[in-house]
Parts: structure tokens; sequence; C-alpha cells
């Protein structure tokens, strides 16, 4: 069996981090991206500092790593920004550039992906949403928004990628602790919490199982799926 | 680089008579080679489904990246606002790719 090839948006720390080492020890090929440089060393993984949404950059990328690795069996767009604010207090800066992130660049990848994962027959692909969409939760509008679009692209790519194996899906973290919640209050993430079925924070071994599960082989016939973990539906 | 118009005409050509024959043997719908320039692809005469024009226009991109060293998009902006498709049959699909590939290649020298 070829090496499997992995590439994983917003690999430089937190989420991205840990789901690059774990596909690193399964012995598989990892690309990682994200704006800044990455210290994560191994002979089998590479780095790109990039914007997910600056198309050129971003194409530049698949077309170094369909010459050099040949093939692109799985995507997983974790990259994503968060601002949470009241909608009267959100400057349109901040709304342009999550939208831009989350949505723009999670479909640029996800498009440029379909391109080389498709000359094989196979991909997963796994776009990282969040409980934010389902729950509605106040102060984070346009990063739920992002997110619910995002669960729409998985719905739609989903169909349009079947006919090439390629499977779209969607996890759904409840809060991990990174960066991205690190400076959200105590009493905001109690009460969040307290909405989940299992009131605990998530762990990235949470996240990386259901990741695993869309990844495997065996689960071609898993698609167009979003799975929110804690119990949020 | 700037590249030679024939020299990137015959690589182009190459890469979809090459998609076509492939194609040609997998599928009971196949594309009239026979007819040269003139063989329809997509349109109101199209033998391809719109499947399989994503499958020749992803492998064409992929081909003039690797022979060319050119990344482009023939499905864009510019090709959607064609009076006439550029994807009706090959020898469109080839001038339009060569076009394309000879801009980007311009604009990145």
């Amino acid at each position: 069996m070829p090496e499997q090839v992995t590439l994983i948006t917003g690999a430089r720390k937190g989420l991205g981090r840990y789901l690059a080492e774990q596909r690193l020890a399964r012995g598989e090929r990892v690309y990682g991206c994200s704006r800044e440089p990455s210290d994560l060393v191994s002979p089998r993984y590479e780095h790109f500092c990039l914007d997910v949404s600056d198309e050129r950059a971003v194409r530049q990328m698949f077309s170094r790593i369909r010459k050099e690795a040949g093939r692109l069996d799985h995507l997983v767009n974790n990259a994503g920004v968060a601002s949470m604010n009241h909608a009267m207090l959100t400057p349109m800066s901040v709304v342009e550039s999550i939208l831009s992130t989350n949505v723009a660049g999670t479909f640029l990848m996800c498009r440029e992906a379909a391109r080389v994962m498709q000359t094989n027959g196979f991909g997963r692909i796994v776009n990282v949403t969040s409980v934010a969409a389902p729950l509605h939760l106040e102060g984070e509008s346009i990063y739920a928004a992002s997110k619910s679009a995002v669960q729409t692209l998985t719905q739609i790519l989903a169909h349009e990628l079947a006919p090439f194996g390629i499977t779209v899906n969607a996890v759904g973290p409840t809060p991990v602790m990174t960066d991205l919640i690190r400076n959200v209050p105590a009493d905001r993430i109690a009460s969040l919490l307290a909405r989940q079925a299992i009131p605990r924070l998530g762990t990235p071994e949470d996240v990386h199982n259901v990741v695993d599960f869309f990844f495997r082989k065996e689960s071609g016939f898993v698609t167009a799926q979003s799975v929110f973990l804690g119990g949020v539906c | 680089m700037p590249q030679d118009e024939t020299h990137v005409t015959e690589v182009i050509r190459r890469l979809v008579l090459d998609w076509c024959a492939d194609h040609n043997d997998a599928t009971e719908r196949k594309v009239d080679v026979a007819s040269g320039d003139a063989a329809p692809l997509f349109g109101i005469e199209r033998v391809l489904d719109s499947l399989a024009l994503v499958g020749l226009l992803v492998a064409v991109e992929q081909g003039i990246d690797d022979e060319l060293g050119v990344i482009l998009t023939l499905a864009d902006e510019k090709a959607a606002s064609q009076v006439k498709s550029p994807f009706r049959t090959i020898g469109s699909l080839v001038a339009y790719a060569t076009k394309r590939a000879l801009e980007e290649s311009s604009a990145h020298a």
C-alpha cells in the first residue's frame, strides 16, 4: 500500500499540531500549513507558510504536494479564526477576516485537494466546524455563521465529490483548551459546557478519534456528516 | 519565462488527446478524435457530461503545470464570459488553454 499523504491546515499549534503529530505517528506523510512557521521536525513533515484564502499561494502548495508526493489522501481543514463580540461592536474588518479564513479558505482548500484526490479516485476531507453553530452562541454571530457555512459546504461538496471517491465530513468540537478560546471568560465556558450532554472540555484526542474514523478506508460510505462532540446536536 | 506559442500549443494538444484516448477506452460515449480540432466536447453537441469535463480540465491544468510550469485555472471568469464556450471542441479548448498559458506565463515572467 502506498504511503498515505495528509494535509492539515492550521498545523502550527493547538489542535492542528496534535493532528499532524498523530498522523505522523501512523506513518503517514504529512503536510501542514499556517501563516507562521512550524517547529515540528520530521523527515515526513513539511510546512508551508501561507494564508488559506490566498488562492495563488494555495495553488502553489498543491502543485508542490502533487509533484512531490504524487497523491493526497486526507485533508483536514482546521485553520480558523474566531472573534467573540456583541454584533453591535463587531467591526467589518473582523467579519471579513472570519469569512475569508473560515469559509473561503475552507472552500479553496477543498477545491484544490479534490483536484489532486480525484486522480486516484480516493480522498477524505474533514472540515472543522464548531458547536457555536448548533448552540447559536450569543456574541459569536459571525463565527457561528461561518461554521454553519462550513457545514453547508460539507454537505454539498459531499454530493459533488462522491463520484470521484472523495468523502467530505465535518467534526464540531466542544471548547478545547487552545489559543482560540484562551481569552474566553471562565463563566462563559462553564455555561457553554452546561449545554452539552457530557459537560466537560473536549480534548485533541476526542477530535482525532472522529477524524481518524472519517479517514478510514472502511468509512467510504460515510459522507456529508457533521459530528458534534459532547452530545451537542 | 515567456513560452513559445507553437510549443505550448503542441503540448496542450497532446494533453487533450491523451485524455481523450483514456476516456474513449473507458466509456461508450467517445470523443470523435478522428475529426481533429472540430471534434465536439461540451456544449450543444456535447459528448462529455459535466463530470467528464471536470476530469478533462483538471488533467489539462495539471499537465500544463507539470510540462510548462504554469499554474492556471481554465474554468475561470474569462471562460464564462466568452460568447462561445471555449470547451465546445478539441480545437477551441486547445486554443483557449494555449492563450491562457501564454498569458499566465507572461504575467509571472
